[in-house]
């Protein structure tokens, strides 16, 4: 899998000094440090409530942290830079999916604001790729919430992003689906891809832990 | 970004067409509340011409304000709103072409009846038309307005109700120009400082609003 975003470099790295975030007066998390490199996966860990969820949308931009620092290679991040937002693809707990488009116009439409090749053939194979029919012109609220899962993971071949944040990527997933997705996931690591993933589930491809106690 | 912007309109297009019972809905109140006054009022030609232009200028900022309450509900449900959120893009930019896209489907088709539904209140062609010519500078600035109360409103409870609260006050200057520029034309007056009044709220509108809209989602985000 070749990536569409900067090749990654050796000082190409997501590092998170002293992070702490707070909501409604309670400390969800903090003193968060770690150092993401090209080809390491981060699972972060906890039940639920614990932070997960908030921590990768600090990550991304989405919140700002109540403290501490974030960096992306070498350069420290603000908020929605546009550094990070050229690298990152993200799938949060909602699929971010149009319910009354179908898979294939939905990744389309992806394609285009993220400003990667949209044409037919890269979207059936990012559809394929999940076990998705690409010729399926049925709108996506016809989809079971498994096959629903599966067109917001297909976007992630799509825009071929060097980093990926994932909220819980496989919950909704047969087994088969989500051994297709892990596969997916050990090859984005192997070109250099880096990913932080929510999850309940240890991952065998990680190359840290983040526990959080919530 | 040229190209965001129309992928962002484009597809919100697509969007109406599939969700089309939402576009007619604001459309059909709009017939309704305009066709209802003349009933209620009487068949006084001379009554209805004068009230003609401030009932359509109203009708059509209230069917403004049902489709206005819509505009970024879903796509923050699906989580789609998270994904323009996290694209490379300005996000003013993605503002100002969703709200593009609320026009095309709420202001314009109210702006192309506007002709037809004059005819119940025995308004000329000529005063008609500059009543239409007042909505195509008005009401896109009622989408841009009401994108940034829509945007602040995002995930509050009663946010519709909260919406127009925040909305309709600041619409209150358009509302008097757009009208007074049809009723000006109807009197034979001159109706260039209303238009250019009109104008200037436009290209303010246009300038502050998509940002005070992308600062306003960013916060409805957090």
């Amino acid at each position: 899998m070749r990536l569409a975003s900067d090749g990654p470099s050796a000082d190409t790295v997501l590092r998170a000094r002293g992070l702490s975030f707070s909501r409604g007066g309670r400390r969800v998390f903090e003193g968060i440090d770690f150092d993401l490199k090209p080809g390491e996966l981060l699972q972060v860990l906890g039940a639920n409530g614990s932070g997960k969820t908030s921590l990768l949308r600090v990550l991304g931009g989405l919140l700002p942290p109540d403290e501490g620092e974030l960096s992306w290679g070498g350069q420290a991040l603000r908020p929605a830079d546009p550094n990070l937002l050229q690298s990152v693809a993200y799938v949060g707990h909602a699929n971010g999916i149009d319910a009354d488009l179908s898979p294939a116009e939905n990744l389309r439409f992806a394609a285009r604001m993220g400003g990667v090749d949209d044409s037919p053939a890269r979207v059936a194979d990012a559809l394929r790729s999940m076990g998705l029919d690409p010729d399926s012109q049925a709108p996506v609220r016809t989809l079971s919430q498994g096959q629903r899962r599966r067109v917001a993971l297909a976007r992630l071949s799509l825009l071929r992003r060097l980093l990926w944040l994932l909220d819980e990527p496989v919950s909704s997933l047969d087994a088969a689906s989500g051994e297709r997705f892990l596969a997916q996931l050990g090859e984005h690591l192997r070109a250099g891809g880096m990913a932080v993933v929510a999850t309940h589930e240890a991952l065998p491809e990680a190359a840290q832990t983040l526990r959080l106690q919530g | 970004m040229a190209q965001a912007f129309l992928a962002i309109v484009r597809h919100d297009l697509a969007l109406a067409w599939r969700r089309r019972g939402s576009v007619l809905s604001s459309l059909l109140f709009f017939i309704i509340a305009c066709s209802l006054f003349p009933l209620a009022l009487g068949p006084e030609p001379q009554q209805l011409r004068a009230l003609a232009p401030g009932i359509l200028w109203v009708a059509a900022l209230l069917a403004s304000m049902l489709s206005l309450s819509r505009l970024f509900v879903q796509e923050h449900a699906d989580g789609s709103l998270e994904q323009l959120l996290l694209s490379p893009h300005p996000l003013a930019v993605i503002a100002l072409a969703k709200t593009c896209a609320h026009w095309l489907t709420s202001g314009l088709p109210l702006l192309l009846l506007t002709p037809l539904l004059a005819q119940q209140y025995s308004l000329p062609a000529g005063p008609a038309l500059l009543l239409s010519l007042s909505l195509l500078i008005g009401t896109p600035v009622l989408s841009l307005i009401g994108a940034v109360g829509a945007a602040l409103t995002l995930g509050v409870r009663g946010g519709a109700v909260l919406l127009c609260i925040l909305v309709l006050p600041l619409c209150t200057p358009v509302l008097i120009f757009g009208a007074g520029a049809a009723a000006a034309a109807d009197a034979g007056m001159s109706v260039l400082p209303q238009l250019s009044l009109l104008g200037a709220c436009l290209a303010l509108a246009l300038f502050l609003c998509p940002l005070a809209t992308a600062a306003s989602l960013r916060i409805a985000m957090e």
